[in-house]
C-alpha cells in the first residue's frame, strides 16, 4: 500500500482515534477486500451504530482509512437518508408513515408525539432524550400503525398511548 | 472421494442425530412465534414465560420450539401445541397469563382452551378433519362436487354431527397432469393421510374404513412427499391457512429460521444435491424456464430466460444477488421469508449460482430489516460450517459464497441499476439500459439479480417439479405468489395463493373483509408504481398481465386494503409525496415531475384546484412515463392515473365542490353543532385545543368558524352526535 501524503502516519493515527479502534480494524479488513470502496456503506452504518450519527471528523477519518476521496465519502453519506450528519437522542422514535401505517391512522400518532415532545420531524427534545424520524415502512404492516423505539417495535399504536410509551423510556434513560 | 449423494447423506444424519437428541418422538412441542412482527406483538415474553413453566415442570418431554412467524400479523402472538396423535391446536394473542392457562390447562391437563384458538372461539373439538382440495382440477367425475358430498356421505354413514370437520383447502401439490379432472384429494387428520380418490364408492370407503373405522385405507393412499402436506399437518387447523397455497411460504412459521439441521430436516437442501447431482446448468435453466416462474421483484421477467442469459454471457467472472431491498411501503413479504426461513431463499441461490456460472453472491438487503440481518448472517455461517457453500460444496467442485451487503434507505435502490451502485459504495442513482445487467452489471461483469421470493420458489420447483409448479399458476406465470395484506382489512397477515386467483378470493374470502364489516372501496396494489383497483373489478383474477391490464401492477405484492373513509385524492397525494421524496433527481421528468405533480394534488387536497388541474395531472403524468428514464419515474403517475381514472368524481368533488366526500382532507372539512341535537354538555368545549366552542351549560354551543383548526376533537368527544362533519 503506497502512502498518500508524507505525514501518513500522523494521520492515520489522528483517524484511528477518531474512529476508535473497532472501527478502524473494521476498515483495515475491508482494505484486504478486492473492491474496498464498495464497503464504505457498511463502514458508514457501523459508524453511525457506534456514534449515533456521522459526524464530519469521523467522515473525514474514514475517508483517509479507506482511503475513498472525501467527497465521494460525503456524497454517500448525504444521499441515503439512513445517514445521519447530526447527532440524536438516546431513543430515536421512528413513527411509520408507510402505506399500511398512514391508511390506518399514522398522521394521528406522529401528531401526538410532536405534541407531547415539542418537536417536529427530525427534531431532538432538548433533554437529547429523544429524536423523532418517520419511517418508509419497518415491514409489520400488519400491526400498522407501527413504531420503533430504540430496537423495540410497537404495534398498533393509539394516540392515546403515546405519553405512556414516553414515559416508559424516560424512565428507562434516567 | 465420497460422491455428493454420500456426503449429502452424511450431513443429513448428522442433522438427524442433533435433532433426535433435542426432540423425541412423543414429545410435546410448544411452537412460538419469533419474527420483527411476533415480537413486536409480544412473543417474547410468552417464549420466557414457557421456558420457566416448561423448567418448573421438570417435564423433559415438553419442548420448546423457536419458529418464525407465519404471517398472522393480526392475531400474533400466536403459539402452537403439537402433541402426539392430536390435533394441532394454535392460540392468538397469547399474553403471559394466557401461557400460565395453556400450560396448566392444555399442556399438564391435556384439556385445550378452546375459547382462546386462534379464529376461535370453537365449541367442540372435531376428532377428525378432512380436509379436500377445492381447486377446479381436482373434483369426482360425477354431478355432485365434493363440497356437497362429503357432508351427505358423513351423514349416511352415520357420523355425528360435529365430531368430524370439513374443511376446504387448496391444492396439496399431490395432482398429476395425468389425473386432471378424474380424481380429487383428501387429507383426513390427525393421521396426516392424503387420499387419492377416483369415485363414490372410493369415498364411501374412506369414510366406512378410515373415518368411523379407525383404519388407513393404504391402496388408497397418495405415495411420496408432497410439498403441502407438511404444512398442512401443522397448519390445516385453521381457515386462514387452509385457503392458502403455500410454497414460498412454506416452512414459515414451521421450522426454527435458526437450525439448519431442521432444516435438512424438511428436505432442505435436496434440491441442491439433485442439482448437483445432475451436474447440468441446462437442465436447471430448462427447468425453471418449464416452470413459468416469473420474477417476484414486481416486473414479472421470466426467470429462466434472465437465468439463460446469465449463464450465456461470456466471462469468467460472474456474480448473481438477491434483492432483499423490499421499498414498498406497505409490503413485508421478504422480511418474513428471510427471518422465517433464511435458508431456502440460500438454497435457492446457490442453484441460480449453478445455473449461471456465479461463484460470488451478494444479498442487498434493507438497513431496516435488523432481524432478517441477523437471520441471514447465521444462515450463511452455518452453512460454511456445513460443508454447502463456500469452496467445494459437496464435494462437487462447485465453489459459491455469499456475502450481505446494506442498503441505507434509499427506494431507488431497489432498481437494479441503482443496487449494482450501492453495492459498488456509490450512490444509489440508476444508469440507462441496456446494456443489461445480465451484460455488464457489478464492477462491469454479468450479473443476474432476482428477488428474495424468486429464489424461495426455486428448491420447489426442483424437488417437487417444473410441471408440477407450472400447473399451480396460470397459462402465461407459473406457481403461486404471496401478498401483504395490510390497511383496512380484517385479518392482516401474509397470503399465498395460485396465481390467477380473484382478488375478492384473497381479501374478502381469506382476509374476511374490512374491519368494519363497511364495503371495500378500492385494494391498492404494487404500491407507490402501482395503481387503485376500485371494488367493482374485484373478480379480476390476479397475475401479472391482468394488473396491469387494470391499470396497476402486480408489483412486490402489498396489497393495501382501503375503504369509505379513504380518500383516493390523498391516497394519490401520499404515494406521489413518497415519489417525490425517493426521486434520485438524475433526470428532469421524475424530478421536476413529481415536483409539479405533488404541487397540484396538494392544491387539489387544500381546496384551491381548479378544472384544469386535472388535465394536468393527465399530461405531466404520461410525460414522465414515457421519458423518465428509470422505472421510478416511470411508474411513479401510477397511482395518479389510475385514482384519477377510476374516481374522477372524486376529484372533482375536491376541485369543483370543495368537498372531500370520505371526510379525510383537513382543509376540506367543515365542523358544525347542530344545535337541536346539542345539550350543552361542555365537553366539546372543554376538549377544544384552540377553546374556539362557546356556550353555557345546558345550552347549544357554537363553534367559532374563524378560529377553528378543524382538529375534529369535538367531532370525536361528543356523545349526543350534535357535531356534524361535513
Ligand atoms: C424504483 C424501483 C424499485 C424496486 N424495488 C425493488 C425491490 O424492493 N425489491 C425487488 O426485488 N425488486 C425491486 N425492483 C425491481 C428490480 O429492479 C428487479 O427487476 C428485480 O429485483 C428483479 O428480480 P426478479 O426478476 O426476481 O423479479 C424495483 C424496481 C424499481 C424501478
Ligand atoms: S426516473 Fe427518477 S429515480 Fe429514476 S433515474 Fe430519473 S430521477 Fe432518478
Ligand atoms: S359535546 Fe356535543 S352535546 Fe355536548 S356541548 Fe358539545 S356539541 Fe353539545
Ligand atoms: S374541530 Fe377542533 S378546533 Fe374546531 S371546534 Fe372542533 S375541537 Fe375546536
Ligand atoms: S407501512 Fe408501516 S410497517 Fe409497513
Ligand atoms: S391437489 Fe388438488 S389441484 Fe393439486
Amino acid at each position: 500500500m503506497s502512502t498518500t501524503t508524507d505525514n501518513w502516519p500522523e494521520v492515520q493515527a489522528t483517524a484511528r482515534e477518531a474512529l476508535g479502534e473497532d472501527i478502524a480494524a473494521l476498515i483495515d479488513a475491508c482494505r484486504e477486500d478486492e473492491h474496498p470502496e464498495s464497503r464504505l456503506i457498511g463502514v458508514l452504518h457501523k459508524v453511525q451504530e457506534t456514534f449515533g450519527y456521522l459526524g464530519e471528523k469521523q467522515l473525514d477519518a474514514v475517508a483517509q482509512l479507506l482511503q475513498v476521496p472525501a467527497a465521494k465519502v460525503a456524497g454517500v453519506a448525504g444521499f441515503y437518508h439512513f445517514f445521519r450528519l447530526t447527532p440524536r437522542g438516546k431513543y430515536v422514535i421512528h413513527v411509520c408513515m408507510g402505506t399500511a401505517c398512514y391508511v390506518k391512522g399514522a398522521e394521528r400518532v406522529a401528531q401526538k408525539f410532536m405534541e407531547e415532545l415539542g418537536i417536529s420531524w427530525g427534531e431532538t427534545s432538548t433533554d437529547r432524550v429523544f429524536t423523532l424520524e418517520g419511517s418508509r415502512c419497518l415491514g409489520t404492516c400488519g400491526l400498522a400503525p407501527v413504531v420503533m423505539i430504540g430496537d423495540d417495535v410497537h404495534g398498533n399504536v393509539t394516540a392515546d398511548q403515546v405519553p405512556i410509551i414516553l414515559d416508559t423510556y424516560l424512565k428507562r434513560a434516567k | 472421494m465420497a460422491t455428493i449423494t454420500e456426503q449429502f447423506e452424511s450431513l443429513q444424519s448428522r442433522s438427524q442425530h442433533a435433532l433426535r437428541d433435542r426432540s423425541a418422538v412423543d414429545c410435546i412441542r410448544i411452537q412460538v412465534g419469533s419474527a420483527t412482527c411476533e415480537n413486536a406483538a409480544g412473543a417474547r415474553e410468552v417464549y420466557e414465560e414457557f421456558r420457566k413453566h416448561v423448567a418448573a415442570s421438570g417435564r423433559d418431554d415438553i419442548m420448546l420450539h423457536q419458529t418464525g412467524c407465519t404471517g398472522r400479523c393480526s392475531r400474533e402472538p400466536i403459539v402452537g401445541i403439537l402433541a402426539p396423535a392430536k390435533m394441532p391446536v394454535k392460540y392468538q394473542h397469547v399474553t403471559r397469563e394466557l401461557v400460565h392457562e395453556i400450560f396448566t390447562q392444555h399442556i399438564l391437563g391435556e384439556e385445550p382452551l378452546w375459547d382462546k384458538v386462534l379464529d376461535g372461539p370453537i365449541s367442540e373439538p372435531a376428532q377428525h378433519e378432512i380436509l379436500y382440495c377445492q381447486s377446479r382440477r381436482c373434483d369426482l367425475p360425477g354431478p355432485s362436487p365434493l363440497a356437497e358430498l362429503l357432508p351427505e356421505k358423513l351423514r349416511q354413514a352415520g357420523v355425528a354431527e360435529g365430531t368430524v370437520r370439513v374443511t376446504a383447502a387448496s391444492c396439496f401439490g399431490a395432482c398429476g397432469k395425468e389425473e386432471v379432472g378424474t380424481c380429487a384429494h383428501l387429507l383426513v387428520r390427525p393421521d396426516k393421510t392424503l387420499y387419492r380418490i377416483h369415485n363414490e364408492e372410493e369415498l364411501d370407503e374412506v369414510i366406512r374404513q378410515h373415518v368411523v373405522g379407525g383404519q388407513v385405507v393404504q391402496p388408497l393412499t397418495v405415495p411420496g412427499k408432497t410439498v403441502g402436506r407438511k404444512f398442512f399437518e401443522i397448519y390445516g387447523d385453521v381457515a386462514f391457512f387452509n385457503r392458502q397455497t403455500r410454497v414460498a411460504l412454506r416452512h414459515n412459521g414451521v421450522i426454527d429460521p435458526e437450525s439448519i439441521e431442521e432444516y435438512f430436516h424438511y428436505r432442505g437442501f435436496e434440491a441442491m444435491r439433485t442439482v448437483l447431482t445432475r451436474n447440468d446448468p441446462k437442465w436447471v435453466i430448462d427447468e425453471v424456464t418449464r416452470s413459468k416462474l416469473r420474477g417476484r421483484g414486481g416486473g414479472g421477467y421470466p426467470t429462466g430466460l434472465k437465468w439463460k442469459m446469465g449463464h450465456e454471457a461470456k466471462d469468467p467472472v460472474k456474480y448473481l444477488i438477491c434483492n432483499a431491498d423490499e421499498g414498498d411501503p406497505g409490503a413485508f413479504m421478504d422480511r418474513s421469508m428471510l427471518e422465517s426461513d433464511p435458508l431456502n431463499v440460500v438454497e435457492g441461490m446457490i442453484i441460480g449460482a449453478f445455473a449461471i456460472g456465479a461463484e460470488q453472491g451478494y444479498f442487498y438487503v434493507r438497513a431496516e430489516y435488523p432481524m432478517a440481518i441477523r437471520r441471514l448472517e447465521n444462515a450463511i455461517a452455518r452453512c460454511r460450517e456445513w460443508g454447502v457453500l463456500g469452496e467445494n460444496i459437496l464435494g462437487s467442485g462447485v465453489r459459491f459464497d455469499l456475502e450481505i451487503r446494506l442498503g441505507a434507505g434509499a427506494f431507488v435502490c431497489g432498481e437494479e441499476t441503482a443496487l449494482i451502485h450501492s453495492i459498488e459504495g456509490e450512490r444509489g442513482q440508476p444508469r440507462v439500459r441496456p446494456p443489461y445487467p445480465t451484460e455488464r452489471g457489478l464492477w462491469g461483469h454479468p450479473t443476474v439479480i432476482n428477488n428474495v421470493e424468486t429464489f424461495a420458489n426455486i428448491p420447489a420447483v426442483i424437488n417437487y417439479g417444473a410441471d408440477w409448479f407450472a400447473r399451480i399458476g396460470t397459462d402465461s406465470s407459473g406457481g403461486t405468489k404471496v401478498f401483504a395484506l395490510a390497511g383496512k382489512v380484517q385479518h392482516t397477515g401474509l397470503v399465498e395463493v395460485p396465481m390467477g386467483t380473484t382478488l375478492r378470493e384473497i381479501v374478502e374470502t381469506i382476509g374476511g373483509g374490512t374491519t368494519t364489516g363497511t364495503a371495500i372501496k378500492a385494494v391498492q396494489t404494487g404500491g407507490p408504481a402501482g395503481g387503485c383497483i376500485p371494488a367493482k373489478w374485484l373478480d379480476t383474477p390476479v397475475d401479472f398481465d391482468t394488473l396491469s391490464r387494470a391499470g396497476s401492477i402486480m408489483g412486490s405484492g402489498g396489497m393495501i386494503v382501503l375503504d369509505e373513509t379513504d380518500c383516493m385524492v390523498d391516497i394519490a397525494k401520499f404515494f406521489m409525496t413518497f415519489s417525490e421524496d425517493e426521486s434520485c433527481g438524475k433526470c428532469t421528468p421524475c424530478r421536476e415531475g413529481t415536483k409539479r405533480m405533488l404541487e397540484i394534488l396538494e392544491r387539489i387536497t387544500q381546496g384551491h384546484g381548479v378544472p384544469d388541474d386535472l388535465d394536468k395531472l393527465e399530461r405531466l403524468g404520461r410525460l414522465m412515463k414515457n421519458a423518465s428514464l428509470c422505472g421510478l419515474g416511470r411508474a411513479a403517475p401510477n397511482p395518479v392515473l389510475s385514482t384519477l381514472e377510476h374516481y374522477r368524481d372524486e376529484y372533482l368533488a375536491h376541485v369543483t365542490d370543495k368537498q372531500c366526500p370520505a371526510c379525510k382532507c383537513v382543509a376540506l372539512l367543515y365542523y358544525e353543532i347542530i344545535s337541536e341535537k346539542c345539550v350543552g354538555c361542555t365537553v366539546c368545549a372543554r376538549n377544544c385545543p384552540v377553546t374556539c366552542i362557546d356556550g353555557e351549560r345546558r345550552k347549544p354551543h357554537v363553534i367559532d368558524q374563524a378560529r377553528c383548526i378543524k382538529c375534529g376533537k369535538c367531532f370525536e368527544v361528543c356523545r349526543f352526535d350534535a357535531v356534524a362533519r361535513k
